[in-house]
Protein backbone atom coordinates (compact mmCIF):
# COMPACT_ATOMS: atom_id res chain seq x y z
CA UNK A 1 0.00 0.00 0.00
CA UNK A 2 2.68 2.29 1.23
CA UNK A 3 4.45 1.46 -2.14
CA UNK A 4 1.75 2.66 -4.14
CA UNK A 5 1.08 5.94 -2.67
CA UNK A 6 4.96 6.65 -3.00
CA UNK A 7 4.80 5.75 -6.69
CA UNK A 8 1.42 7.98 -7.07
CA UNK A 9 3.37 10.79 -4.93
CA UNK A 10 6.19 11.21 -6.85
CA UNK A 11 4.71 10.87 -10.42
CA UNK A 12 2.35 13.76 -9.58
CA UNK A 13 5.43 15.78 -8.16
CA UNK A 14 7.38 14.89 -11.72
CA UNK A 15 4.33 16.49 -13.26
CA UNK A 16 3.83 19.70 -11.59
CA UNK A 17 7.50 20.32 -11.79
CA UNK A 18 7.48 19.19 -15.38
CA UNK A 19 4.43 21.84 -15.64
CA UNK A 20 6.48 24.38 -13.74
CA UNK A 21 9.85 24.37 -15.96
CA UNK A 22 8.53 23.87 -19.38
CA UNK A 23 7.71 27.50 -19.98
CA UNK A 24 11.10 28.18 -19.30
CA UNK A 25 12.98 27.64 -22.78
CA UNK A 26 16.73 26.47 -23.03
CA UNK A 27 18.07 29.62 -24.78
CA UNK A 28 15.68 32.34 -24.06
CA UNK A 29 16.56 33.64 -20.90
CA UNK A 30 13.09 35.14 -19.03
CA UNK A 31 14.90 37.74 -16.73
CA UNK A 32 15.99 40.96 -17.96
CA UNK A 33 18.35 42.35 -15.47
CA UNK A 34 21.18 40.22 -16.84
CA UNK A 35 21.22 42.30 -19.87
CA UNK A 36 21.20 45.17 -17.97
CA UNK A 37 24.16 44.23 -15.78
CA UNK A 38 26.17 43.06 -18.89
CA UNK A 39 25.57 46.37 -20.19
CA UNK A 40 26.57 48.64 -17.29
CA UNK A 41 28.59 45.99 -15.35
CA UNK A 42 32.32 47.31 -16.66
CA UNK A 43 31.44 50.89 -16.15
CA UNK A 44 29.89 50.44 -13.01
CA UNK A 45 32.97 48.13 -11.13
CA UNK A 46 35.73 47.72 -13.42
CA UNK A 47 35.68 43.84 -13.23
CA UNK A 48 36.44 41.98 -16.20
CA UNK A 49 34.68 38.74 -14.76
CA UNK A 50 30.94 40.08 -14.50
CA UNK A 51 29.47 37.28 -12.23
CA UNK A 52 32.37 38.96 -9.82
CA UNK A 53 30.81 42.02 -10.13
CA UNK A 54 27.28 40.65 -9.70
CA UNK A 55 28.59 38.84 -6.24
CA UNK A 56 30.66 41.39 -4.58
CA UNK A 57 29.16 44.47 -6.17
CA UNK A 58 25.15 44.10 -7.18
CA UNK A 59 24.42 41.11 -4.69
CA UNK A 60 27.69 42.42 -1.80
CA UNK A 61 25.17 41.98 0.68
CA UNK A 62 23.51 38.87 -0.18
CA UNK A 63 27.26 37.30 -0.04
CA UNK A 64 27.88 38.76 3.40
CA UNK A 65 24.80 36.59 4.48
CA UNK A 66 26.07 34.03 2.86
CA UNK A 67 29.05 34.33 4.79
CA UNK A 68 26.91 33.98 7.62
CA UNK A 69 24.93 31.10 6.86
CA UNK A 70 28.41 29.23 6.19
CA UNK A 71 29.90 30.96 9.84
CA UNK A 72 26.70 29.66 11.35
CA UNK A 73 26.93 26.08 9.81
CA UNK A 74 30.73 25.74 11.37
CA UNK A 75 29.61 26.99 14.97
CA UNK A 76 27.19 24.73 14.64
CA UNK A 77 29.49 22.23 13.89
CA UNK A 78 31.74 22.42 16.64
CA UNK A 79 28.95 22.99 18.95
CA UNK A 80 27.34 19.16 17.96
CA UNK A 81 30.75 17.66 17.71
CA UNK A 82 32.55 19.37 20.02
CA UNK A 83 36.22 20.92 19.30
CA UNK A 84 38.78 18.43 19.99
CA UNK A 85 41.91 20.47 19.47
CA UNK A 86 44.21 17.53 20.39
CA UNK A 87 47.78 17.62 18.54
CA UNK A 88 48.15 13.95 19.27
CA UNK A 89 46.10 11.31 17.46
CA UNK A 90 47.37 7.78 18.04
CA UNK A 91 44.24 5.56 16.70
CA UNK A 92 45.09 6.30 13.19
CA UNK A 93 48.03 5.82 11.38
CA UNK A 94 49.95 7.43 8.31
CA UNK A 95 49.13 6.83 5.03
CA UNK A 96 52.31 5.48 4.40
CA UNK A 97 55.30 7.44 3.16
CA UNK A 98 54.80 7.64 -0.70
CA UNK A 99 51.08 9.61 0.13
CA UNK A 100 52.67 11.97 2.97
CA UNK A 101 55.54 13.21 0.55
CA UNK A 102 53.12 13.38 -2.05
CA UNK A 103 50.97 15.16 0.50
CA UNK A 104 53.59 17.48 1.15
CA UNK A 105 54.76 18.26 -2.45
CA UNK A 106 51.64 18.88 -3.80
CA UNK A 107 51.00 21.80 -0.47
CA UNK A 108 52.73 24.47 -2.01
CA UNK A 109 51.59 23.99 -5.23
CA UNK A 110 47.97 23.94 -4.38
CA UNK A 111 48.77 27.00 -1.79
CA UNK A 112 50.06 28.99 -5.10
CA UNK A 113 46.94 27.62 -7.44
CA UNK A 114 44.39 29.39 -4.41
CA UNK A 115 46.08 32.42 -3.62
CA UNK A 116 46.10 32.47 -7.93
CA UNK A 117 42.21 31.78 -8.13
CA UNK A 118 41.49 34.31 -5.46
CA UNK A 119 43.60 37.15 -6.30
CA UNK A 120 42.03 36.99 -10.32
CA UNK A 121 38.73 36.31 -9.04
CA UNK A 122 37.64 40.02 -10.89
CA UNK A 123 39.72 38.93 -14.23
CA UNK A 124 39.23 34.91 -14.67
CA UNK A 125 36.79 32.33 -13.32
CA UNK A 126 37.57 31.38 -10.07
CA UNK A 127 37.45 33.83 -6.80
CA UNK A 128 36.92 33.75 -3.07
CA UNK A 129 35.11 30.59 -2.44
CA UNK A 130 36.60 28.47 -5.10
CA UNK A 131 39.91 29.43 -3.68
CA UNK A 132 38.91 29.10 -0.37
CA UNK A 133 38.04 25.59 -1.19
CA UNK A 134 41.45 24.71 -2.68
CA UNK A 135 43.17 26.81 0.42
CA UNK A 136 41.19 24.27 2.91
CA UNK A 137 41.95 21.48 0.46
CA UNK A 138 45.72 22.14 0.85
CA UNK A 139 45.87 22.40 4.26
CA UNK A 140 43.39 18.84 5.00
CA UNK A 141 45.47 16.98 2.43
CA UNK A 142 48.60 17.44 5.19
CA UNK A 143 46.03 15.76 7.74
CA UNK A 144 44.83 12.98 5.41
CA UNK A 145 48.34 12.00 4.49
CA UNK A 146 49.55 12.44 8.34
CA UNK A 147 47.54 12.59 10.91
CA UNK A 148 49.84 14.57 13.56
CA UNK A 149 49.63 17.67 11.35
CA UNK A 150 46.16 18.89 13.04
CA UNK A 151 44.64 21.93 11.69
CA UNK A 152 45.33 24.00 14.74
CA UNK A 153 41.79 25.38 15.80
CA UNK A 154 42.69 28.61 16.86
CA UNK A 155 44.96 29.55 14.69
CA UNK A 156 42.23 29.32 12.10
CA UNK A 157 39.41 30.98 14.30
CA UNK A 158 41.95 33.90 14.23
CA UNK A 159 42.30 33.65 10.64
CA UNK A 160 38.21 33.47 9.70
CA UNK A 161 37.81 36.05 12.44
CA UNK A 162 40.07 38.35 10.99
CA UNK A 163 38.87 37.72 7.43
CA UNK A 164 35.34 38.37 8.68
CA UNK A 165 35.81 41.34 10.23
CA UNK A 166 38.07 43.00 6.98
CA UNK A 167 35.17 42.21 4.72
CA UNK A 168 32.69 44.18 7.33
CA UNK A 169 35.37 47.15 7.80
CA UNK A 170 35.68 47.31 4.22
CA UNK A 171 31.96 47.70 3.73
CA UNK A 172 31.62 50.54 6.20
CA UNK A 173 34.58 52.48 5.13
CA UNK A 174 32.21 52.41 1.58
CA UNK A 175 29.57 53.58 3.97
CA UNK A 176 31.50 56.66 5.03
CA UNK A 177 33.03 57.44 2.16
CA UNK A 178 29.90 57.17 -0.05
CA UNK A 179 27.18 56.54 1.89
CA UNK A 180 26.51 53.08 0.83
CA UNK A 181 27.44 50.12 2.14
CA UNK A 182 29.25 47.29 0.54
CA UNK A 183 29.19 50.16 -2.69
CA UNK A 184 32.55 49.44 -4.76
CA UNK A 185 35.03 52.29 -3.43
CA UNK A 186 38.65 52.98 -4.92
CA UNK A 187 40.29 53.73 -8.33
CA UNK A 188 38.83 51.43 -10.88
CA UNK A 189 41.80 51.06 -12.65
CA UNK A 190 42.53 49.95 -15.96
CA UNK A 191 40.30 46.80 -17.35
CA UNK A 192 41.59 43.83 -17.03
CA UNK A 193 45.18 44.47 -14.84
CA UNK A 194 45.83 43.10 -11.40
CA UNK A 195 45.34 46.22 -9.35
CA UNK A 196 41.86 46.49 -10.96
CA UNK A 197 38.22 47.01 -10.19
CA UNK A 198 38.90 48.87 -7.13
CA UNK A 199 38.05 47.48 -3.36
CA UNK A 200 36.47 44.27 -4.84
CA UNK A 201 39.91 42.23 -5.34
CA UNK A 202 40.32 43.10 -1.12
CA UNK A 203 37.09 41.79 -0.66
CA UNK A 204 37.60 38.67 -2.36
CA UNK A 205 40.73 38.19 -0.41
CA UNK A 206 38.88 38.35 2.86
CA UNK A 207 35.99 36.03 1.16
CA UNK A 208 38.45 33.33 0.61
CA UNK A 209 40.63 33.51 3.70
CA UNK A 210 37.24 33.35 5.37
CA UNK A 211 35.86 30.55 3.66
CA UNK A 212 39.16 28.16 3.39
CA UNK A 213 39.70 29.00 7.26
CA UNK A 214 36.01 27.92 8.19
CA UNK A 215 36.14 24.81 5.66
CA UNK A 216 39.66 23.50 7.18
CA UNK A 217 38.25 24.09 10.48
CA UNK A 218 34.58 22.17 9.18
CA UNK A 219 36.44 18.99 7.54
CA UNK A 220 39.33 18.43 10.91
CA UNK A 221 36.69 18.52 13.36
CA UNK A 222 34.89 16.01 11.06
CA UNK A 223 37.92 14.03 10.98
CA UNK A 224 39.08 14.33 14.33
CA UNK A 225 35.88 12.63 15.71
CA UNK A 226 36.63 10.62 18.60
CA UNK A 227 35.86 6.56 17.21
CA UNK B 1 19.11 26.01 -39.12
CA UNK B 2 16.21 23.94 -38.39
CA UNK B 3 18.57 21.18 -37.73
CA UNK B 4 19.79 23.35 -34.99
CA UNK B 5 16.60 24.39 -33.57
CA UNK B 6 15.65 20.89 -32.94
CA UNK B 7 18.59 20.09 -31.50
CA UNK B 8 18.42 22.62 -29.06
CA UNK B 9 14.55 21.44 -28.36
CA UNK B 10 16.24 17.64 -27.63
CA UNK B 11 18.88 19.27 -25.25
CA UNK B 12 16.11 21.44 -23.43
CA UNK B 13 13.88 18.42 -23.04
CA UNK B 14 17.15 16.00 -21.65
CA UNK B 15 17.61 18.97 -19.19
CA UNK B 16 14.27 19.19 -17.78
CA UNK B 17 14.39 15.22 -17.22
CA UNK B 18 17.43 14.88 -15.63
CA UNK B 19 16.70 17.90 -13.49
CA UNK B 20 13.24 16.67 -12.30
CA UNK B 21 14.77 13.56 -12.02
CA UNK B 22 17.66 14.56 -9.81
CA UNK B 23 14.85 16.77 -7.76
CA UNK B 24 12.24 13.57 -7.45
CA UNK B 25 15.18 11.11 -6.54
CA UNK B 26 17.03 13.62 -3.68
CA UNK B 27 13.30 14.34 -2.03
CA UNK B 28 12.45 10.33 -2.88
CA UNK B 29 15.53 9.84 -0.81
CA UNK B 30 15.00 12.06 1.70
CA UNK B 31 11.42 11.15 2.61
CA UNK B 32 11.52 7.39 2.02
CA UNK B 33 14.69 6.36 3.32
CA UNK B 34 15.56 4.56 6.40
CA UNK B 35 19.20 5.07 6.12
CA UNK B 36 19.99 8.48 7.93
CA UNK B 37 23.49 8.97 5.42
CA UNK B 38 21.18 8.41 2.34
CA UNK B 39 18.49 11.43 3.70
CA UNK B 40 21.95 13.63 3.19
CA UNK B 41 22.54 12.12 0.02
CA UNK B 42 18.98 12.87 -1.28
CA UNK B 43 19.47 15.97 -0.06
CA UNK B 44 22.65 16.25 -2.17
CA UNK B 45 20.84 15.19 -5.30
CA UNK B 46 18.38 17.76 -4.58
CA UNK B 47 20.68 20.92 -4.71
CA UNK B 48 22.36 19.34 -8.13
CA UNK B 49 18.85 19.08 -9.85
CA UNK B 50 18.01 22.70 -8.62
CA UNK B 51 21.21 23.75 -9.82
CA UNK B 52 21.07 22.51 -12.74
CA UNK B 53 17.72 24.29 -13.77
CA UNK B 54 19.09 27.71 -11.98
CA UNK B 55 22.03 27.43 -14.48
CA UNK B 56 19.85 26.46 -17.39
CA UNK B 57 17.80 29.62 -16.84
CA UNK B 58 20.72 31.36 -17.65
CA UNK B 59 21.34 30.30 -20.99
CA UNK B 60 21.31 32.01 -24.12
CA UNK B 61 21.70 31.18 -27.51
CA UNK B 62 25.06 31.50 -29.18
CA UNK B 63 26.46 33.66 -26.13
CA UNK B 64 29.72 33.71 -24.99
CA UNK B 65 30.81 33.41 -20.69
CA UNK B 66 30.56 36.84 -19.01
CA UNK B 67 33.86 37.92 -18.55
CA UNK B 68 35.60 40.88 -20.73
CA UNK B 69 38.49 39.14 -22.54
CA UNK B 70 39.97 42.00 -25.04
CA UNK B 71 41.75 44.09 -21.78
CA UNK B 72 43.41 46.26 -24.52
CA UNK B 73 40.06 47.00 -26.33
CA UNK B 74 39.63 49.79 -23.83
CA UNK B 75 37.22 52.11 -26.29
CA UNK B 76 33.62 51.68 -24.43
CA UNK B 77 31.80 50.63 -27.37
CA UNK B 78 33.90 47.39 -28.23
CA UNK B 79 33.51 46.48 -24.41
CA UNK B 80 29.53 46.84 -25.16
CA UNK B 81 29.35 44.93 -27.87
CA UNK B 82 31.16 41.95 -25.86
CA UNK B 83 28.95 42.29 -22.90
CA UNK B 84 26.18 42.52 -25.12
CA UNK B 85 26.38 38.55 -26.27
CA UNK B 86 27.28 37.40 -22.84
CA UNK B 87 24.88 35.00 -21.04
CA UNK B 88 23.04 36.24 -17.63
CA UNK B 89 25.63 36.38 -14.82
CA UNK B 90 23.07 36.56 -12.04
CA UNK B 91 22.10 32.30 -12.17
CA UNK B 92 25.56 31.93 -12.11
CA UNK B 93 26.16 33.65 -8.79
CA UNK B 94 23.12 32.41 -7.57
CA UNK B 95 24.37 28.61 -7.96
CA UNK B 96 27.89 29.81 -7.06
CA UNK B 97 26.19 30.21 -3.46
CA UNK B 98 23.81 27.93 -3.79
CA UNK B 99 26.70 25.50 -3.96
CA UNK B 100 28.02 26.86 -1.13
CA UNK B 101 25.44 26.77 1.30
CA UNK B 102 24.87 23.10 0.38
CA UNK B 103 28.59 22.53 1.35
CA UNK B 104 27.66 24.27 4.91
CA UNK B 105 24.17 22.71 5.63
CA UNK B 106 25.91 18.89 4.78
CA UNK B 107 28.64 19.52 6.75
CA UNK B 108 25.96 20.45 9.31
CA UNK B 109 23.83 17.15 8.26
CA UNK B 110 26.79 14.46 8.51
CA UNK B 111 28.11 16.08 11.74
CA UNK B 112 24.74 15.30 13.38
CA UNK B 113 24.29 11.70 11.63
CA UNK B 114 27.98 11.33 13.32
CA UNK B 115 27.04 12.52 17.01
CA UNK B 116 23.60 10.16 15.64
CA UNK B 117 26.21 7.39 15.69
CA UNK B 118 27.95 7.94 18.47
CA UNK B 119 24.96 7.52 20.78
CA UNK B 120 23.04 4.97 19.79
CA UNK B 121 25.39 3.14 17.49
CA UNK B 122 22.91 2.91 14.41
CA UNK B 123 21.81 5.23 11.58
CA UNK B 124 18.46 3.01 11.23
CA UNK B 125 16.05 5.58 11.01
CA UNK B 126 12.87 2.65 12.73
CA UNK B 127 15.19 1.20 15.28
CA UNK B 128 16.57 5.05 16.08
CA UNK B 129 12.77 5.96 16.49
CA UNK B 130 12.34 2.64 19.18
CA UNK B 131 15.59 3.77 21.20
CA UNK B 132 14.49 7.04 21.31
CA UNK B 133 11.19 5.85 22.44
CA UNK B 134 12.21 3.94 25.31
CA UNK B 135 15.06 7.27 26.33
CA UNK B 136 12.27 9.39 26.28
CA UNK B 137 10.19 6.51 28.63
CA UNK B 138 13.01 6.43 30.79
CA UNK B 139 13.80 9.91 31.20
CA UNK B 140 9.93 10.20 32.00
CA UNK B 141 9.84 7.41 34.32
CA UNK B 142 13.05 8.77 35.90
CA UNK B 143 11.32 12.66 36.80
CA UNK B 144 8.33 10.72 38.53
Amino acid sequence: MQRWTTILFLTGLSIVLFAIITPLVLGQSPMLVGKLINASAVNDTGAANLVTAVVLAYRGLDTLGELAILFTAATAIGIILGTTDKTQTTSSPTAGFIVATAAKVLFPLLLVFALYIILHGHLTPGGGFQGGAVLAAAFFLLTLADSGNNIKHKVTQVIEALAGTAFIVLGLVSFALQGVFLQPWLDKGELGSLFSAGSLPLLYLALGLKVGAELANLLSSLANVEK
Amino acid sequence: MMIWDDIFLEVDFWINIVSIALIVIGIYGIVFSQHLLRMVFGLGLLEAGVNILLVKAGYQKEAIAPIVTQASDTMMSNILAATAQMVDPVPQAMVLTAIVIAAGVQALALSLVIRIYKKYGTLDSHVLFLAMERDRHLSLNQKD
